[in-house]
């Protein structure tokens, strides 16, 4: 990532800081050293950056995984993915008959019935699982969960006349168990082992959402929405803290709860706790929903399958004072748009504030944009916007965009990596860790190759190369952050952070991008090996 | 059994008077312990003369109420709020600008402990035909307005009478389903907004002399078809803004009759309460003689 020195056979390190990469020769001239030898059969890339992930995937790993893909958890066992509502029911039964307490709630987690031919799992089928415990399977989404009859009963909502959109109801007139919104999943989530303010992480959690990092080569992670309260603060800076903590966790203030005023006062003081191992002042701002949960803000002809258009989370009042005042605190913002109306709102709110206060490197991004058209990329380079695209959303759900939520054209178009570059607009790509798996190589694959679960290239115009993937993941990340001048590329003077491979991801072939081998990390000069952890 | 705790969600879009009305209310509370649910305490939330003392996330008012700011957890907070002691008397979500007013009343039924007591949704005189052609946000005013059970037509003062009777007439036709009530400054009577409040001014009912709102007591004089009758009170173009009370089903069974707009609901009575069903209108439109003729007739 560095052009002036693309490839190099060693790396000078002191103090955590890279002295130098080039030859053994050259680094010599820097006086006495100690040579490592560790590597000289791996390959070093910079420590990879991954934009938008969130920290809480720590913490879901402490429940069972009834994903439909593998994945491996923080303890590097790979988790093989279930194809059956069958499947689901052994696996939470095997996890159910560990269990000693007979009150305690068994819950699961990645449940996504779109690859099960859209079949819904019910009370009945969790009811296999236990009669007597409450249970829950959330969905890959985080926005639906499934529960058993205990789980209803213990939560009041085990009755007929229930009459709400986000709680489907069985020829019976009770419950299916499905839940399906946030609000409806709350009066049941204690019961069941979920509890309020999800989207944070525990302690136990934090540690071990580190070693995911360390598998998948990152040293530098965001935590993109996050309350930061005064106990969860303490409690990142004490384990970010810790002697052996291997990543750089860069959280953002969630903006929902506060005025605008008092949320960049808060994010102000924020930034004074800031240290190397947690970045802190930033604010995460949420405009719309999401796509294939039809609640994103898109422009006409809408929704293929003509669903309504989706939900505001924010007003235009309330996004231009958060940016006016932001902007003059030298605060900077990410911003979720899923849907292409969402987005021309940022643009235009935002060009507005940047008329009344100019500022010429502000690095707001917005933050999945996965539907933004060209004249749109065009506008977001006029102003500076930084972007960074979902490109792991054409695995997993590219032939559900395709069938059902915004129809061919545009499920080309989505994620359009391509045209972002072509226009000039600082692109990083992500996972959004839990909702897909965080590693960086795959989520680069997914923006090379435009694969889709099954099988289908969609969007081949919009395809970047290996070389450019790799530095989204990379200085392309960082530059999001603002942290470009210390991380994302081997250079001297930056941060001694690396993603240490088994195999070149520049020789490697694109295809197989995916599967480049991680042997682990070096963050600011400390060795992670993952078979260690 | 204890009763139910009754809820109303006040909407509207930004700048409608959400805000200006809840601390009218607080200030017409009179002995009513009213809890107020806020998505944030915005700096201007409640008026400071009204504050008695405030942490985190509870700021307590002169007169035994509270308002409490949720983020984006509003059930959670609901819970919180039937588990005080003293138990608030009635609970005011005063929702986000973007917030769709009937999915926080399908949240609100889901909970047991809790009834819900309408949707009161304010519009700016000024601004409320712009406001639902705004280029983002107008699909979502516009299905605030058609939440409704009483629209509440605010700053009328600011707008000639033209205006005014064009924009009133023009959300009685987009937005029939509901009753519209003009104000200004947000100071809506708070009999209309809470239906707690008309139970109250039953029992001291002079003070509405002042008001454009005029008020009638029904007692059927026999046990009668309940769901009609509230159906007829509700849909038979009586006038009527709210109506509460109990009334003697043809079973003998005491049943519960709320109104609010145009919609109904029929629930059985908790206890023996005394029968009477009282009946809020405007001066002008309230059928009188149509009440009473079905107090003793129907």
């Amino acid at each position: 990532m560095n052009p002036s020195n693309p490839t190099a056979t060693h790396v000078a390190v002191r103090d955590g800081l890279i002295l130098g990469a080039g030859s053994l020769e050259e680094l010599t001239s820097w006086g006495e050293y100690q040579l490592d030898e560790q590597f000289a059969d791996k390959v070093l890339m910079p420590g990879l950056v991954e934009g938008h992930a969130h920290t809480m995937e720590g913490s879901l790993w402490q429940k069972v995984y009834c994903g439909f893909f593998d994945r491996m958890d923080p303890n590097g066992k790979v988790w093989e993915g279930l194809k059956t509502i069958d499947a689901i029911i052994e696996r939470l039964r095997e996890a159910e008959a560990k269990l000693t307490d007979p009150d305690q709630p068994l819950s699961g987690w990645q449940l996504d019935p779109i690859y099960m031919n859209n079949e819904r799992v019910t009370r009945g089928d969790l009811d296999k699982v236990s009669k007597t415990r409450p249970v829950a399977v959330l969905h890959a989404s985080g926005h639906i969960m499934n529960v058993n009859t205990k789980a209803l009963e213990l939560a009041g909502l085990l009755k007929t006349g229930i009459n709400h959109p986000g709680i489907p109801l069985a020829k019976d007139g009770l419950p299916t168990g499905e839940l399906k919104s946030p609000e409806v999943m709350t009066p049941v989530g204690p019961h069941v082992g979920f509890e309020r303010a999800m989207t944070d992480c525990d302690e136990a959690g934090l540690r071990d959402f580190a070693k995911l990092c360390i598998r998948a080569g990152v040293t530098t992670v965001t935590d993109l929405a996050s309350q930061l309260n005064d106990e969860a603060l303490e409690m990142m800076l004490r384990v970010t803290g810790e002697k052996n903590f291997p990543a750089r966790v860069v959280p953002f203030r969630f903006f929902l709860g506060l005025t605008p005023k008092e949320l960049v006062a808060n994010v102000t003081k924020l930034q004074t706790h800031s240290t190397d191992r947690l970045r802190l002042g930033q604010i995460k701002i949420v405009a719309d929903g999401s796509i294939q949960g039809f609640s994103a803000r898109i422009k006409w002809p809408g929704y293929h399958n003509g669903a309504p258009n989706g939900l505001w989370y924010v007003t235009p009042e309330q996004l231009s004072e958060i940016f006016d005042l932001s902007l003059s605190a030298d605060i900077f913002i990410h911003i979720h748009t899923n849907g292409d109306e969402a987005t021309d709102l940022v643009l235009d709110t935002l060009e507005q504030s940047l008329k009344k206060q100019p500022c010429p490197d502000h690095r707001f991004t917005l933050q999945h944009c996965q539907l933004a058209d060209a004249a749109q990329f065009r506008r977001m380079q006029k102003l500076g916007l930084c972007v960074n695209l979902f490109a792991n959303h054409h695995f997993y759900w590219g032939d559900e965009h395709y069938k059902y939520t915004v129809g061919p054209e545009r499920a080309l178009r989505m994620n359009a990596c391509r045209t972002a570059l072509d226009t000039g607009v600082p692109m990083a790509i992500h996972s959004d860790a839990p909702i897909t798996p965080l590693a960086p190589l795959f989520t680069a694959w997914a923006a090379v190759n435009r694969i889709t679960a099954s099988g289908r290239v969609q969007g081949e115009a919009e395809k970047i190369s290996v070389d450019e993937a790799l530095y989204a993941i990379t200085i392309g990340a960082a530059y999001t952050l603002k942290l470009d001048g210390e991380v994302g590329s081997i250079a001297v003077g930056k941060r001694a952070d690396f993603a240490v491979l088994e195999d070149d991801p520049e020789t490697i072939g694109a295809k197989n991008l995916k599967d480049v081998r991680v042997w682990g990390t070096v963050q600011g000069g400390r060795v992670f090996a993952a078979a260690d952890l | 059994m204890t009763p139910k705790l009754p809820v109303t969600v006040i909407g509207g879009y930004l700048g409608s008077g959400k805000t200006t009305l809840v601390n009218h209310l607080l200030r017409n509370a009179n002995g009513l312990r009213l809890a107020i649910l806020v998505n944030e305490f915005g700096e201007l939330a409640i008026d400071e003369d009204l504050i008695e003392a405030e942490e985190d996330d509870l700021i307590s008012i002169a007169g035994g109420c509270i308002c409490c700011s949720f983020g984006s957890d509003l059930t959670a907070a609901l819970m919180d709020m039937a588990t005080l002691d003293p138990r608030p008397d009635h609970v005011l979500i005063e929702s986000s600008g973007v917030a769709i007013p009937s999915s926080i009343v399908n949240t609100v039924r889901l909970l047991d402990t809790f009834s819900t007591d309408g949707i009161v949704v304010l519009a700016d005189a000024e601004t409320i035909q712009q406001g639902v052609k705004h280029k983002y946000m107008g699909d979502t005013i516009e299905r605030q307005l058609s939440d409704a059970n009483i629209i509440v037509l605010n700053k009328t003062d600011l707008v000639n009478s033209e205006t005014r009777q064009a924009t009133k007439s023009w959300l009685n036709t987009e937005y029939d389903q509901a009753s519209i009530v003009e104000t200004t400054q947000g100071k809506a009577p708070p009999e209309v907004v809470l239906a707690s409040f008309l139970e109250r001014s039953h029992e001291a009912s002079s003070h509405l002399e002042t008001t454009q709102l005029d008020m009638f007591t029904l007692r059927p004089a026999t046990p009668i078809d309940v769901e009609v009758l509230a159906k007829t009170l509700a849909e038979g173009n009586l006038g009527i803004i709210r109506a509460k009370g109990f009334a003697t089903a043809l079973d003998g069974e005491k049943i519960l009759v709320q109104v609010v707009g145009k919609r109904w609901e029929i629930s059985p009575a908790t206890g023996n309460p005394e029968v009477g069903i009282v009946c809020l209108g405007f001066k002008e439109t309230l059928n009188r003689e149509i009440l009473a003729n079905i107090a003793n007739h129907m």
